[in-house]
């Protein structure tokens, strides 16, 4: 005798019990705090804040802790979170050359006014296994030095004085805003930033290496890489002017890029831009350069049919919370569909059956 | 009937920048009649003739063509869904490559029938049916009519590129270097069929290209581009036989001792 | 749950997917844009259905979820349990009795009404999506009318299997112009689509569309007269209620691989069980 499976509700009522054990790992082991996770994993923290286009430490740890360390998944907490968020308002543009700079590099001067800084990066380690830190991760004090803190000018801004680079005109008109309106192509430049600066970094990446590897080549250097904290400002119509709302951690980079002219402009240098939350300088890079690529329709190159000039590819396929949602869909039951192409297989084997019998008779 | 032309096009110009794509074209194309485009590659005929078909918008100019139902309209003016409605019912367009004018990934049958399904055919023997009788047109056989464009040989895919445009018989193909790419044997055999079916049909039509024997054998009349310019037009023979600008007598004597 | 609004989503996003309804209701198959939020649960696993009935949801309602027809499969549990949590809604599973269904890949058996609104999750809105991959592109076609692919695949399926080879998403085209997408229904329920006295709503979070259909709606199969549209389905009547014309799920209920055939709609087949109808597998 046959009874319908039943218990949906128990079964996921289980799984999330069991969830719940296996995170919380060997109970011997002393758990994670949040903070721990915020000031020790703070390049995880980095990426759920950028990908998750939320500013929170403290609410992009927690996530990371409830996901088990699974990035992808604190992401989409986070931007779950994020949808039930009201919207008081929307902040003056930041004004990156005021930054209180933690890294400052430039590729393409051997030194610029107000200096290259190195800052907290990986890039000179010897990557060698620390086994120090299994132990004990006790660290000496670094070493600490005065900054006349004025501000920090953009190194394309010279290239600029000279005409040599593309002009960055300063445009007042309000951006569409991707989390508010559908993404409808064709996507200005605006929305194509806001769509990489919570673009996958995985995806983002790969693209980007594709266009040094040949796939819509643009040949780019890091003109500016800078990492560090800027002001939020906001006006409060109440006031009747900006006050600061707090202070963030952004990473941001221009790449220059050669270009031999078109039609419709000189031979000069041309900039990809971008601007990520926190200390995220893989994903900054590799947004300025996809950037770029995808410029090539306004600056008159050929398509070159690499995967990084099509917009619409790039833009529909770039989120990786969209992404990871419909390929995990098809865990979900399809019995219904597949009850459907089971009907038709059969159908036409019975038909060619058929008709090879007819074949053989005749 | 034969004083109203079918196309008549009025001061055609397209720009690329400072350069000249076409200037200023203009002509009368009545129906029933061939005429052929000449000129080497970068005189403009390509263009013009882009421009005509609604590919590309000309900087200025008119294209009015004597539609069935409203009688002379100006296309270039006409919105997008009618422009599109023309070119799959009054207007035909055979490409160089054969390629870019099929659906590589669907049968002939499918190719030859998708105009008529575009336009509202809706009982699939008779699209069938007529699949099959255009195949024979073209003297693709009927046993190849499930088969896709890939497995076919250039002059064949050629052939059903033909097959699928005039279908729905549309009173106006326009061709761009419809043998350019095929052997010369295959050339000959195309272009024999494409003057028999322009014939049989009654099938107005401007052919675009750089070989002077396609329009000596097919066009009527004949227009000589060079850069951007029309620089000569005339009967086909007489414009063949007895040419009059420099550029043309060098384009004929060329062609003619080779 | 108290610290979210109503159904979740706050009022100015719900107004904002009312708007995109209303014009959808009022362009019957076209897809209106709108701006999908991210939700608690994954893309893919029914968030524009999730949206759209957290925007029309008002607390008198009562809520029923389906998935595969049953109510009680893991995702339509887990989505019922939500609306429980976040508009503490009162749901049930049976379909007379409720005002708004939230459907994934099928339509209920039992006859709707004009007192009902049924949301179908939608993966993949575009009917033309597999024949021209570039959303620009499809707009476009839909746009202008230009439906002469869609037939061309129908005639690929004729010409190499003999007929139609679709048996769900299978498309329609309403009221003589949009050619839609009805979700991944088994084409046993399109049907059901035309003439359904209830308002049939159509969300993809993902995709951010969402499309409607009316009560009283005109949707018709795309076939060709030599070869009509057949709404099938596997031919035996239910094992446990004995109902001979409702879908069927197959199951097999043996190492040696015996099956049998019960109602995919679960409600429906308790409901007849219960007012004593039996089949031949039935205790």
């Amino acid at each position: 005798m046959y009874v319908a499976v039943k218990g949906g509700e128990r079964a996921i009522e289980n799984a999330h019990a069991w969830l719940a054990e296996e995170r919380r790992g060997d109970v011997n082991v002393p758990e994670l705090s949040v903070a721990q996770i915020r000031e020790q994993m703070a390049l995880a923290v980095s990426r759920v804040m950028a990908e998750g286009s939320l500013f929170d430490p403290d609410l992009a740890a927690l996530a990371i802790k409830q996901a088990r360390g699974d990035l992808i998944e604190a992401i989409f907490l986070i931007r779950a979170y994020r949808t039930t968020l009201p919207r008081f308002g929307t902040s003056a543009p930041i004004a990156t050359d005021s930054m209180a700079c933690d890294r400052r590099i430039s590729a393409t001067f051997k030194d610029v006014p107000g200096g290259q800084v190195l800052g907290p990066t990986f890039d000179y380690t010897h990557r060698l296994l620390d086994f120090k830190l299994a132990a004990d991760g006790d660290v000496a004090e670094a070493p600490q030095r005065e900054t006349d803190q004025a501000d920090v000018p953009h190194v394309t801004d010279f290239l600029n004085r000279e005409g040599l680079i593309e002009e960055a005109p300063h445009d007042d008109t309000a951006p569409r805003d991707l989390t508010r309106e559908p993404l409808e192509m064709p996507a200005d430049r605006p929305l194509r930033l806001q769509a990489l600066a919570r673009a996958d970094e995985g995806f983002t990446l790969s693209l980007a290496y594709s266009t040094q590897r040949g796939y819509a080549r643009n040949h780019a250097f890091v003109g500016e890489l800078r990492i560090g904290t800027v002001d939020v400002e906001m006006d409060i119509p109440e006031l009747g002017f900006a006050i600061d709302i707090g202070e963030i951690t952004i990473t941001e980079c221009e790449s220059v890029n050669q270009f031999t002219g078109s039609k419709t402009e000189p031979p000069q240098f041309t900039r990809g831009y971008g601007l990520v939350f926190g200390q995220t300088e893989r994903k900054a890079i590799s947004m300025a350069l996809v950037d770029r690529a995808m410029r090539w329709e306004e600056l008159g190159e050929d398509n070159l049919g690499a995967p990084v000039q099509d917009t619409e590819f790039v833009l529909y396929h770039s989120d990786n919370i969209k992404a990871t949602g419909f390929l995990e869909h098809i865990k979900l039951p399809h019995y219904v569909d597949f009850q459907s192409e089971l009907e038709l297989v059969r159908q036409l084997r019975r038909e060619a059956g058929a008709a090879d019998m007819q074949e053989a008779a005749e | 009937m034969t004083d109203t032309a079918l196309l008549s096009v009025r001061g055609v110009t397209k720009r690329y920048g400072a350069h000249i794509g076409c200037a200023d074209v203009s002509f009368d194309l009545y129906p029933g009649e061939v005429m052929g485009i000449v000129g080497e590659s970068g005189s403009g005929k390509s263009t013009l003739l882009n421009c005509m078909a609604g590919h590309l918008a000309p900087d200025a100019g008119q294209v009015v063509f004597d539609t069935a139902v409203d009688g002379p309209c100006d296309t270039l003016q006409m919105s997008e869904p009618e422009r599109r409605m023309l070119s799959r019912t009054d207007w035909a367009f055979v490409h160089q490559h054969a390629r870019d004018g099929l659906r590589m990934g669907v049968s002939a049958g499918g190719n030859v029938g998708e105009r008529l399904m575009a336009v509202g055919a809706r009982h699939y023997g008779d699209i069938r049916g007529s699949a099959i009788d255009w195949l024979g047109r073209v003297e693709i056989d009927e046993t190849r009519v499930d088969d896709r464009p890939t497995t076919f040989s250039g002059g064949m895919q050629q052939r059903l590129q033909i097959a699928r445009n005039l279908v729905t018989g549309p009173r106006l193909v326009f061709m761009d270097e419809p043998t350019g790419g095929l052997d010369v044997s295959v050339q000959a055999r195309l272009l024999d069929m494409i003057r028999s079916l322009v014939r049989d049909m009654g099938l107005s039509a401007i052919i675009v290209t750089h070989d002077l024997a396609v329009v000596r054998l097919l066009a009527d009349r004949l227009m000589v581009m060079k850069s951007g310019h029309v620089v000569e037009a005339g009967l086909t023979d007489q414009v063949l036989d007895d040419p009059q600008h420099a550029y043309t007598q060098l384009l004929v004597s060329s062609i003619l001792q080779v | 749950m108290t610290d979210y609004n109503f159904a979740y989503l706050d009022e100015q996003t719900k107004r904002m997917i009312r708007r995109a309804i209303l014009k959808g209701l009022a362009v019957p198959g076209y897809q209106v844009p709108f701006a999908s939020r991210e939700m608690p649960m994954p893309y893919g696993w029914g968030t524009g259905g999730v949206q759209v009935s957290a925007a029309v949801m008002t607390t008198d309602d009562q809520f029923k979820v389906i998935d595969q027809g049953a109510d009680d499969t893991t995702n339509a549990v887990s989505i019922r349990s939500f609306f429980e949590r976040t508009a503490g809604v009162a749901t049930t599973t049976q379909t007379a009795e409720a005002t708004v269904i939230q459907t994934r890949h099928r339509i209920p058996e039992q006859d709707l009404t004009e007192d009902q609104i049924l949301v179908y999750q939608v993966p993949i809105p575009e009917p033309l999506r597999f024949l021209e991959p570039r959303e620009s592109e499809t707009r476009k076609m839909h746009s202008l009318e230009e439906y002469g692919l869609m037939h061309v695949k129908l005639y690929e399926d004729i010409s190499r299997h003999g007929h139609i080879a679709t048996s769900y998403a299978y498309p329609v085209k309403v009221e003589g112009r949009y050619v839609m997408d009805p979700s991944p229904i088994p084409k046993f329920d399109n049907p059901k689509l035309s003439d359904c006295p209830a308002i049939q709503l159509f969300g993809a979070g993902r995709e951010q569309r969402i499309y409607a259909l009316p009560p009283y709606t005109q949707v018709v199969s795309l076939d060709f007269e030599d070869h009509p549209f057949v709404a099938s389905k596997a031919d035996h009547p239910c094992g446990l209620c004995g109902v001979e014309d409702s879908y069927l799920d197959e199951v097999i209920i043996d190492d040696a691989g015996g099956r049998m055939f019960v109602c995919s709609d679960t409600d429906y087949c308790t409901a007849r069980q219960a007012d004593g109808f039996k089949g031949k597998d039935a205790a």
